[in-house]
């Protein structure tokens, strides 16, 4: 079951790579979310109530549901249109995003682990470099931050691996997905809608040498 | 609970933590700094405690190695210029009581999460206090609520959210490689003895995530942009602690995991992945200081190369590593004096570009002497204490066989003192074209008061290091292998 919702995981990270409207990239950390709350109540379901009923609501509540509401909420608030903006065109990043995925598994072909789930660090390891390439490709700061969560979705992966022996890092890297997005989009919400007209990156390219 | 008051870290920490909320909401001026100075006391209090517990684990979590307490030290000292001078800088903008307050809470969160993330002794711990160390540090670049500050904190948040991304991501795979050999103990002490045993693999992989994580702090290749524009826009004496007290907490976090890798069979691998960042943040230091016109960017730059040069040097070996972290320790006093000096500066010319600064001597005697001498100082000329430290690191090199790296770096740091030079000596005495010197701001002499005394501090240090910082830093360094 875990091997399949890791699989749809990968796969809404090739629809990310093509997705051309904000609210197809809302949608799709919502069902990110989704499928990590499945993930973690299998993975972890061992471990001590508490803790499992904290990552649980971390999943659901904060992921699927306050962070796109917020992300919308955002959108609308400040006026930013509808599209991505992509630098390159889309067949391309598809290629890309493929290439990122298949590469991830070749890597994690090369370890001799048996106790490690290679799928775990398939997913997670593709979910990074694809947050990294959303950042660089996408002209609009909010895709930006968007890029940022789907790094934190792949790193959350990752330390469910662990999470069975280690719960404690589980709930630390849950700390830094709330602290730094909040952050993030709370900057986002007050400041940069106000300050900046237009929301693109070229609006930050001011400090330089 | 009983723990938790049994040493001084506990209540450091709560009584940091009040004292930055009293700040906050308090809209007094002389309460203000009445708050500031009760928060010196309580900085100067854990350091003299944890001082004399030299290894005596306080709390659970933080225990003062030689290391820590090095640092610990300089931030303590550097402390009280910074709140000296911040509240200096307030008073000469007539700050609104509220933005004082968020100034000065912000900065006393700062001096808490970095003294915590230097004694801490797990990594996790020293991961969540270099996160804390992030946010009020945005606080700080944010003071003076313009599109550009905004723009460098909002570089400066996105670029350290990712970094700390890979550091822990980074410590994932420590602690896979950790589970294999049958223990989930991720405190230093329990890195280090288990290393030995851990899989090659993962742990290359921890080291790389871990260490391209902390140069954000750092400041080195390849993350070291946002340092730049974070004390680009902060206020001079937030910029000030950024250059030193900030940077040394990226070095501690590579240090830390550096020993922890020691007995490993990786170590030599580790070795060149640091010479050849440090190589690569000389040379790039070299690039943008040869062309940036504003003054602050060029200091920033500069923290870059020494940086670089302190990698160059712990992984030279030998002498090399107790040179690093001398030359950290010098470092972290000489580059502030140029951030103080810069608010002083600023407030005459009202500007940071070397275009409308000149004939310095001419406004301000003892700030344009303060200059002269922070130059020399910081390019490590003799009679300054980092010619002392860059020499050993230069020893080490030779030691170590890497003639054609010596000349490299060598021939990067004569355009850097070139370049460096060129400027300060346009601001010390070539006249500014369309500068109105009519009501120029007098600058009373004692507002370099503190910068005379860490230049001096720098001098005494490298040219006579008292027996007690050698030992402390050959403690730190005694983990290494040979």
């Amino acid at each position: 079951m875990t091997v399949i919702l890791l699989a749809i995981f990968a796969v809404t990270l090739i629809y990310l790579g093509v997705a051309n409207r904000l609210s197809s990239y809302i949608s799709v950390l919502a069902v990110q979310g989704v499928i990590l709350f499945g993930v973690a109540f299998i993975e972890l379901i061992e471990i001590n109530w508490v803790n499992l009923v904290f990552i649980l609501l971390e999943t659901i509540v904060f992921k699927t549901i306050a962070i796109p509401y917020f992300l919308k909420y955002i959108i609308e608030r400040n006026k930013i249109t509808r599209d991505s903006e992509p630098f390159l065109p889309d067949f391309i990043s598809i290629v890309i995003v493929t290439a990122i995925i298949i590469a991830s598994f070749l890597l994690s072909n090369a370890i001799e682990d048996p106790h490690l789930g290679k799928i775990f660090f398939v997913a997670s390891l593709s979910a990074l470099f694809t947050g990294l390439y959303i950042i660089v490709t996408r002209r609009k700061i909010i895709t930006h931050v968007m890029g940022f969560l789907v790094i934190e979705n792949g790193v959350f992966v990752l330390s469910l691996a662990v999470g069975n022996e280690m719960p404690m890092l589980v709930n630390i890297g849950i700390l830094l997905d709330i602290f730094a997005s909040v952050f993030l989009l709370g900057i986002f919400a007050n400041k940069i809608g106000d300050i900046m007209k237009e929301q693109d990156v070229e609006q930050l390219s001011n400090l330089k040498d | 609970m009983a723990q938790f008051f049994s040493g001084m870290m506990g209540s450091y920490l709560v009584g940091s933590f009040l004292i930055s909320m009293l700040l906050f909401f308090n809209r007094n001026k002389l309460v203000n700094y009445g708050l500031t100075i009760l928060f010196m006391v309580l900085q100067w209090g854990l350091t003299i405690y944890e001082f004399d517990h030299l290894n005596v684990v306080d709390f659970q979590y933080f225990s003062p190695d030689s290391l820590a307490i090095i640092f610990l030290v300089v931030l303590s000292i550097l402390c009280v210029p910074a709140i000296y001078h911040s509240h200096v800088y307030c008073n000469s903008k007539a700050e609104i009581p509220r933005n004082r307050g968020i100034y000065f809470s912000a900065l006393v969160v700062l001096f808490a999460a970095l003294s915590a993330a230097y004694l801490s002794n797990h990594i996790a711990i020293t991961w969540i206090f270099v996160e804390l160390t992030t946010l009020s540090s945005s606080a700080l670049i944010y003071h003076r609520r313009n599109s550009r500050s905004l723009e460098g904190t909002w570089k400066y948040i996105f670029v350290c959210s990712i970094s700390i991304t890979l550091v822990f991501i980074g410590i994932l795979f420590l602690s896979i490689a950790v589970q294999r050999t049958g223990s989930t103990n991720l405190f230093y002490q329990g890195l280090f003895n288990s290393a030995a045993g851990m899989n090659v693999f993962w742990l290359k992989l921890a080291f790389l995530f871990i260490f391209t994580g902390f140069t954000c702090k750092a400041g080195l290749v390849p993350m070291y942009t946002a340092g730049i524009d974070a004390k680009d826009k902060a206020p001079s004496p937030a910029g000030a602690i950024f250059g030193s007290a900030l940077m040394n907490v990226g070095f501690i976090g590579i240090f830390r995991f550096y020993q922890v890798i020691g007995p490993t069979s990786i170590f030599e691998w580790a070795n060149k992945i640091m010479l050849i960042t440090g190589l690569l943040s000389i040379f790039v230091a070299t690039v943008y200081m040869l062309r940036v016109k504003n003054l602050k960017r060029m200091f920033a730059y500069s923290s870059v190369e020494h940086m670089g040069l302190i990698m160059v040097g712990l992984a030279a070996g030998g002498i090399g590593r107790y040179a690093a972290i001398l030359h950290l320790v010098l470092h972290s006093f000489a580059k502030p004096v140029l951030f103080f000096q810069m608010g002083q500066v600023y407030r005459i010319y009202k500007s940071k570009s070397i275009y409308d600064i000149g004939d310095y001597f001419k406004y301000n005697l003892s700030g344009a002497l303060v200059l002269l001498f922070a130059f020399f100082t910081v390019t490590a000329m003799p009679p300054s204490g980092m010619f002392v430290s860059e020499f050993l690191i230069f020893r080490a090199l030779f030691e170590a066989k890497h003639i054609w790296i010596i000349l490299f770096i060598m021939l990067l740091l004569t355009m850097i003192i070139w370049s460096f030079g060129k400027n300060i000596f346009k601001i010390l005495f070539i006249k500014p074209i369309g500068f109105n010197d009519t009501d120029v701001e007098k600058i009373s002499p004692f507002e370099s008061l503190s910068q005379f005394i860490l230049l001096a501090l720098v001098i005494y240090l490298g040219l006579f290091p008292p027996a007690g910082l050698v030992t402390l830093i050959n403690g730190a360094v005694s983990n290494l292998p040979k």
